[in-house]
């Protein structure tokens, strides 16, 4: 039976020590434990950016991508936490942490959630530069062919 | 049928969402791009390059040949960039 991932879309922050920690804290089938936290980054005079996402949709996305990896690898713990509205440099924007008795699992099914989550989940980067101006981010090839290494 | 839009698109609409009738020849997503481009300047603007134009059809990605039907929530935007 694959684990029931915790997947969170939220604009407050997270508090990624007790999440980690929730993921093996007091169990003794957990080898080990693999972890991903993007972070907003404050290239080129950004000061400010903000994610927009799509309420309803947004949620089953990244369910339904945290399930597939619950079922490609024997998994004992998944969490996926994904921030939106309004961010600075410095702020944590997106979590996810895989745990399992060996470390392939948890890497592999880490590497897999980020790659996914980046092109199959409605999330949308606007950037705010000093001056005021701002920009949509386009999405980059790169992660296209990064998703598309795990298959379909 | 309730269409939301979602970053440029929403701007460029100037709309979040709106409750559209089609007529009954708008059969899927991509004839319902065609017929929301002639309802004002700013739909013209966001819907002029489909191929800059991602779709869901309640609630799933959903492509260009996808059926519409009244009662549908259709949403339109660019490609994700979240992560």
């Amino acid at each position: 039976m694959p684990v029931v991932p915790r997947v969170l879309v939220q604009e407050a922050p997270f508090d990624m020590g007790a999440e980690t920690a929730a993921l093996f804290a007091g169990r003794a089938d957990v080898g080990g434990l693999a972890s991903f936290l993007g972070i907003c980054r404050g290239d080129g005079g950004l000061v400010a950016m903000t994610l927009e996402h799509y309420p309803g949709m947004t949620e089953r996305a990244l369910r339904r991508i945290a399930e597939e990896a619950c079922a490609r690898w024997p998994l004992t713990g998944c969490t996926v936490i994904h921030r939106h509205g309004r961010l600075v440099p410095g702020d944590p924007i997106v979590l996810v942490l895989t745990a399992s008795a060996h470390r392939v699992a948890a890497l592999d099914s880490c590497a897999f959630l980020i790659d996914w989550l980046k092109t199959k989940a409605p999330f949308w980067k606007s950037e705010e530069f000093a001056g005021g101006t701002t920009r949509w981010v386009e999405a980059k090839a790169e992660d296209d062919e990064a998703a598309a290494r795990w298959g379909r | 049928m309730k269409v939301l839009y979602f970053a440029w698109v929403r701007q460029k609409v100037g709309a979040a969402e709106e409750d559209v009738s089609p007529p009954p020849e708008v059969r899927d997503v991509a004839g319902l791009i065609a017929w929301l481009a002639t309802r004002s300047p700013g739909h013209a603007a966001a819907f002029a390059d489909a191929r800059q134009l991602r779709a869901a059809v309640n609630q799933e990605f959903a492509p260009p040949d996808a059926p519409v039907a009244p009662g549908d929530e259709v949403a339109f935007f660019p490609p994700v960039t979240g992560g």
